[in-house]
Order: C-alpha cells, then structure tokens, then sequence
C-alpha cells in the first residue's frame, strides 16, 4: 500500500519538475523551509539527508535471532545488528525515538526494502549476486559462514557431508536453504518461517540438524546447554546491509560510516556487547565498494 | 434437538438413555480428566509455566507482554480486517452488479474473476502481494483478504437478488421507476437484508483468515505470541497460546452468535423470502 | 512465463504433494466429521454436547492456530506428530472434520419429516432409520455442500506452507525466492496448478446440484 503513495509522491514531484521547467528559467527546485546543521553536511536530495530532516530511520531486522537481534515485549529488539543500525543512525543525528524497528525475516527483506518500507536492512542479510539486481549492498560489517547445529548427544553429524538422508531444518527462502537444496541434494529440507522455530524439533528428534550461518548457530548454542555447532563453515557469508537499489550515495556514505566505525573502535564495543557475549571478536571485514 | 429422528421416547426408552448418558457422560469426563491427569504429570499447571502472564522473567512487566499481545498482537489482526472488510464488501458489491448486468461483455469478466479468486487460497493471493508486488506484509494481507471475500460476497449478494420473487422488479418497474432506481431502492436493501447473516459469517471467516498474517510475516496476534515464547522461553508457550486462542474464540464465536441473532430477528420480522444457501 | 514451463518438474512435486494432503486428510475427515454429525443428533446428551463443542470450537479457530498449536504447542504437552506431512494431515482433517459435520447435519435435517415417522411407524430402530432410510436419502444432498467443503480443503492445503511442508504453495516460494525477477509468473503457475483442483471440483458440484434438484 505504501508504494501506491510513493508512486503518487513520485508522480507529483515529476509534474512539479515539468511545471517548474515548463516556466523556463527558474531551475530552482522547491526547497524545504527547515533546515538544520545537521542536513547541510549531506548532499541536497540524497537519502541521507532526507533522513536526518526527517529525524527518522525505519530499520528492518531479525526479531528473533539471539546476538543479532532479538524482540522483547517492549518491542526494541537486542542484539549486534541492531547496535549496527544504532551507529548509523547517530551519524545520521538521529536518536533512538527516531528509530523505528520492523521485524524483516529471510523471506520478505528485498520487498520491505523496494517497497520503501524500510530504509535500511540490518538482518544478518548475505551478500550476493542475485539479491545485488534487486536491492544495493553496504558493508560488509562481518563475514559469517554456514554451518550446522545439532544436539549435543548426535554423534553421526560431524559436518555437511554427514547430511545426506538427514532432516534439516532451516528458514524458508533463505540462502542456506537454496545451498542445501543445490549442493546436498540427498538431504530433506525442512522449511520453518523463522530458525528459532527450528530448535523444539530438534530437540524433539522431528528433524536431525539445523543449518545456517555458523553466528546464528552460536548465539542458540550459547542460550541452550544441549545444542553445539558442528564443523567448519562451509560457505562464505558476507553480511551487508541492505538499501534501495542504486542509491549509490547513500552506499558509499553507509560504508565510510562503517569504515569509520572499525577505525574507532565503536565497530569492536557493538560485537563486544552483543554477540561478544559469547564469541571471539573477529577482525573487522573490508568493505566491498562494488 | 432433531425430533425428526425419533419420537418423544417413553419410559423403558427415558431409562435407557439415562443410563446410556451417564455412562457416556462418565466416559467423556475420564478423558479430560486424563488429558489433565497426563499434562499436571508434564508440570503443565506449575506456576513457572504461567507467571509469565501476571509476573514475567527477565526483568519485563507483565503491562507489557499483555499490550504486546492485545493491543499490537490483536490490534494488528483486526487492523488488518477492519481495513479489508469494507474493500471486500464495496467491491463485492459492484462485482454482483456487474454479473448481474444485462450485457454479456459486463458479466463476463466479473464471472471470470469471481471464479478465479473463488478458487485460489488465501495465502497464495497474499503471497502475489508480498512477493509478487512487492508491498509490505499489511498491504499483502490486506491485498488477500479482500480479493478472496469480495468474490465470495459477490456471490452471496448475487444469490440474495435472484432469492427475490420476480413482482419485486414488475411492480418498481410498473411505478416507473428506473432499473438503476430499482436495483438501489428496491433489490439490493432486501438481498441485502435476507443475506445479511451469510455476510456476517463471511466477515466471521476474513477475520479467521486474517491469521494467515502469520506465515507471510505480519506481526499479528499469532506472531506476538511466538515473539513472547522465543524470548521469555518456549516453556511459557502454552499460557501465551492459551491467552491468544482464547481472543480468537472470543472475537469469532461472538461474531458468529451475531449473525445467529441477526437471522433470527430477521424471520421473525420479515415474511420475505428464506435466505438461499450460498 | 518461461519460468513456469522452465520449473514443471517442482510445480508437479508440490501439486502431488497437495493432491496427497488433499485427498487423505479429506478420506480421514470425511470418517471423522461422519462419526461427529451422527453424536451430534444422537440421543444422548454427553455425546451430543461433545460434538457440538467441538464443532463450534474449530469452526472458530483459524486452521492457522491448529497447525501452530500442532507445531510449537503440543510438543510442550509432550504430543509429537511427526513434522511435515503428517502433521499437515492431522491439522486437515480435525479442522475440516468440524465443517463435513455441519453439512451432513444440515442433509440429515433437510430429510421430510414424514420419511423418518414412516420409518418409525414399521418399528425400525434408530440405527435402521438413520442408516436404511434417512441416511441414503440425506446423501444427495449433502454432496454438493460436502465437495464445496473438500474444494476448502484443497485451498487450506496451502497453510500447511507455513508449516515445514513443501506443498504447492511451498514449491512456488521457493522458485519466487530463486527467480527474483520473476515472481508473478512464478505465482501465477503455483494459480494454475490450484485451479486444476478447484475448478473442476466446482463444475462437478453444479452438475450435482442440478441433478439432485431434478431428482427432487
């Protein structure tokens, strides 16, 4: 629905530009009355400094995923995504009342994101090819791999190549979920909504193991006893965040903040305070300007 | 009770089905009791399986796992049926007036679409607008809701025109009024009226489908409480499904007795004709 | 549109996986929703009440709740089914079982009422009344509605998607997710096949229909 009104703001804004082109002359576009100190670090028009006018970002993440981000009642989610999104946001000026979270799951991230209804994506979102034609990529800001989760008592499940006849769990149109079926095609997929809602049928015996990337797998771990992660990575998962497509603007300035942010150790106090909990602190990644 | 199956039994007939009663009674009373028997053994009733709801782990207050579930959770989900039950119902409304058109090429495309969105679930229709369209999960329910039930009103309202006795047209047509008069003044308010408890259950079934939301990723009743399960636990699943099952059951069987009341005021009121099965 | 032609071998194992939901859960709530129609005009009042609870209960539940109750509820009680189709089977059949039972009650009192005094009348018993006379004739009426229930059916198989079940609804987010670009046309494959059930289905009930009212 929002996008019929971005289409309409479109609209207007094009019958504005040929109005005020069809008057000759005037090039000057109709300005905003207000503006702070903060807009006039941005270019004019890039998203940016909408945003800072706007004070206000709406930031898509996981709602149930432990390290990363995580829902309670009061509707903040927790978690090293969110502290990621947090940073953006205080470069941008604006507060915490001007964040607003939206639940994204694997499903829906580039449709939220096309659709306007987030500016940006923090949800431990992989980069690669096929997503890059729809929506652009900054970061990224960790590289994460596939991985495999399974009860602590199973002893025939050492790594992916032990998954052929087993059931695996994982979220419906996600990429580990398009891995398993490409690369382990004797493996049974079973597709849930969300990975949390994997964990009770592994615990019950329903299905054998879990699989996605191996930090996703951790922070489940850390909270259950009797759960562990089992062999290497067996692919590579650079998390990006997700924006508009060619918005190569605010791209650029998502990924300088970022770089800022390893520099400044702001980058290594997020990890630290989240998934830090209970994992190693990595080395920041470098940033792929593509 | 159906007395078209049996006479008013007499006495041998009385003691037998007391008897039969009392036994049947007995069996279906040892099952639950059972079935409570098997769950307090799982520690189903133990306060730590519930306090979630009145004194909640990880420093929460109960306020907000209630406003979570009632005023987002719930909210969300008659938000979302509040805004596609008129959508359905206007453009129910002018899909029966087009299939009831006098040109073929008007009644044609409204009988295709009525049969195609009759025939295709739910969720596939919210899946084109999440996927398909690429609008937010709300749009998508929305999108959902309101093809499917606009089809299925159509129909009701199509059936409840061609439910009236044909002097209704021949006398407003004989006064000399107009067929658009006709069918605004005379038709549609009694279709409207002898249909109105088939179109309440309908709005009963776009709020049941509205849970849908669910598996397309709304954050409706349903997800707010698998949010409050993964975070305060997955122990505290059954108090959390029992508070949202039971705003289910509330909000539908009240809309259900509604539209029982409604029919029922209306025979005794009206001699006009029975309501025809859609 | 090329995608469809591209993917027919996943639409066809979603569409038999649905065709199979389809067809057990409708053969187990048939059984069920018969055995739940005849408690419910039965003359004893435990009975009764049990199947008019149930009835109510599940016709006011969305089939949503069912399989999430099924999925993330019961394992707290310690109830397994096991994940997938099983489960989807289970979901099925208890909630269309509820609506079977509704449509041959409502054939069973559709039945005049002369049929079952005259069959009381020459000394048969309730079970022979019910099963020689009242029953054989409730059946024509009640196979419209019920091929309408089972068209439902069909449809609901598609919730079992948000389930663990790769169904036809599954198969097609699954190639909406693999073909970005794409994703209407994979949709409007995942329409087509459901309309090879529904519409055929539907034609066969107006057929029916129109038989019984000649019949009549």
């Amino acid at each position: 629905m929002r996008l019929r009104s971005t289409g309409l703001i479109a609209l207007l804004s094009v019958s504005a530009l040929t109005l005020s082109a069809c008057s000759g002359g005037d090039d000057t576009e109709p300005e905003p009355a207000a503006s702070t100190a903060d807009v006039a670090e941005f270019p004019e028009g890039s998203t940016m400094a909408k945003l800072a006018e706007a004070g206000k970002i709406t930031v898509g993440t996981k709602f149930d995923q432990p390290l990363f981000g995580l829902v309670g009642p009061d509707g903040v989610p927790e978690g090293f995504d969110v502290e990621i999104a947090r940073i953006i946001a205080s470069n941008l000026g604006i507060d915490e009342d001007g964040i607003s979270w939206k639940e994204t799951v694997s499903a829906n991230r580039e449709t939220f994101i096309k659709s306007g209804d987030v500016d940006i994506v923090v949800a431990t979102y992989t980069i690669n090819d096929k997503r890059k034609a729809e929506v652009s990529f900054a970061g990224p800001y960790y590289l994460a791999g596939q991985s495999i989760l399974t009860l602590t008592t199973t002893t025939d499940i050492e790594g992916p190549d032990d998954l052929a006849g087993k059931k695996v769990c994982t979220v419906a149109g996600s990429t580990p979920e398009a891995n398993l079926l490409a690369n382990f095609p004797d493996t049974e997929v079973v597709p849930f909504g969300t990975y949390s809602e994997c964990l009770e049928p592994l615990r019950n015996g329903q299905v054998d193991a879990v699989s996605t990337d191996n930090v996703i797998l951790a922070g489940f771990a850390a909270d259950n006893e009797d759960l562990e992660v089992r062999g290497e990575p067996f692919t590579e998962e650079p998390y990006g965040i997700g924006l508009g497509l060619e918005d190569d603007e605010f791209r650029t300035w998502i990924n300088d903040t970022l770089e800022a942010a390893f520099a400044d150790g702001s980058w290594t106090e997020a990890w630290e305070a989240t998934a830090g909990t209970v994992l190693p602190t990595p080395e920041p990644p470098a940033v792929d300007r593509y | 009770m159906s007395s078209l199956l049996y006479d008013s039994p007499g006495p041998i007939t009385r003691r037998r089905e007391r008897i039969g009663s009392i036994i049947g009674g007995a069996l279906v009373l040892a099952l639950v009791a059972l079935a409570v028997w098997y769950a307090a053994g799982r520690g189903v009733f133990e306060l730590d399986r519930w306090d979630v709801l009145f004194d909640p782990p990880k420093n929460q207050s109960a306020a907000d796992v209630w406003t979570s579930m009632v005023l987002k959770g719930l909210g969300a989900t008659l938000r979302a049926a509040a805004v596609a039950a008129p959508l359905a119902l206007v453009a129910g409304l002018l899909l029966a007036l087009l299939r009831t058109a006098r040109h073929a090429w008007l009644r044609l495309p409204a009988v295709v679409i009525i049969e195609l969105f009759r025939g295709l679930p739910v969720l596939l229709m919210m899946f084109f607008g999440l996927l398909g369209f690429g609008w937010d999960a709300f749009g998508a329910v929305v999108f959902g809701l309101t093809v499917y039930n606009m089809a299925i009103i159509a129909e009701i309202l199509r059936a409840g025109l061609a439910a009236l006795p044909k002097g209704q047209t021949e006398a407003a047509y004989a006064v000399g009024l107009s067929r658009t008069q006709t069918l605004f003044s005379i038709l549609l308010p009694q279709a409207v009226r002898i249909m109105l408890p088939s179109l309440i259950s309908q709005l009963v079934v776009l709020l049941k489908d509205s849970s849908l939301g669910f598996i397309v990723g709304y954050a409706e009743l349903l997800k707010s409480i698998q949010n409050n399960a993964q975070y305060f636990g997955n122990q505290y699943f059954i108090a959390l499904f029992v508070v949202g099952g039971t705003i289910y059951l509330v909000v539908n069987i009240t809309l259900s007795r509604l539209a029982v009341w409604i029919q029922k005021r209306s025979t005794r009121t009206s001699r006009g004709p029975i309501a025809p099965r859609v | 549109m090329n995608v469809i032609f591209d993917n027919i071998p996943a639409y066809l194992t979603g569409f038999l996986m649905t065709l199979k939901l389809s067809l057990v859960s409708g053969i187990l709530a048939l059984i069920c929703g018969l055995f739940l129609a005849a408690f419910r005009v039965s003359p004893l009042t435990p009975l009764r009440a049990l199947a008019t609870t149930y009835v109510e209960l599940l016709r006011n539940t969305p089939l949503t709740i069912v399989f999430f109750f099924l999925v993330f509820v019961a394992p707290q009680f310690g109830i397994l089914a096991p994940l997938g189709f099983w489960t989807a089977v289970i979901a099925l059949s208890a909630y269309t079982a509820a609506f079977v039972c509704e449509a041959v009650r409502s054939g069973i009192n559709s039945v005049q009422f002369g049929q079952a005094e005259a069959a009381r009348a020459i000394g048969l018993t309730f079970g022979q009344s019910l099963s020689l006379v009242i029953l054989p004739q409730a059946v024509r009426t009640v196979i419209p509605p019920l091929i309408n229930v089972f068209i439902a059916l069909a449809k609901n198989t598609s919730v079992a998607a948000g389930f663990a079940t790769v169904e036809l609804m599954a198969s097609g987010r699954r190639l909406a997710t693999a073909n970005p670009a794409d994703t209407v046309w994979v949709l409007v494959g995942v329409a087509l096949f459901y309309l090879a059930i529904t519409i055929p289905a539907g034609i066969l009930a107006g057929v029916v229909e129109r038989k019984v009212a000649f019949a009549r």
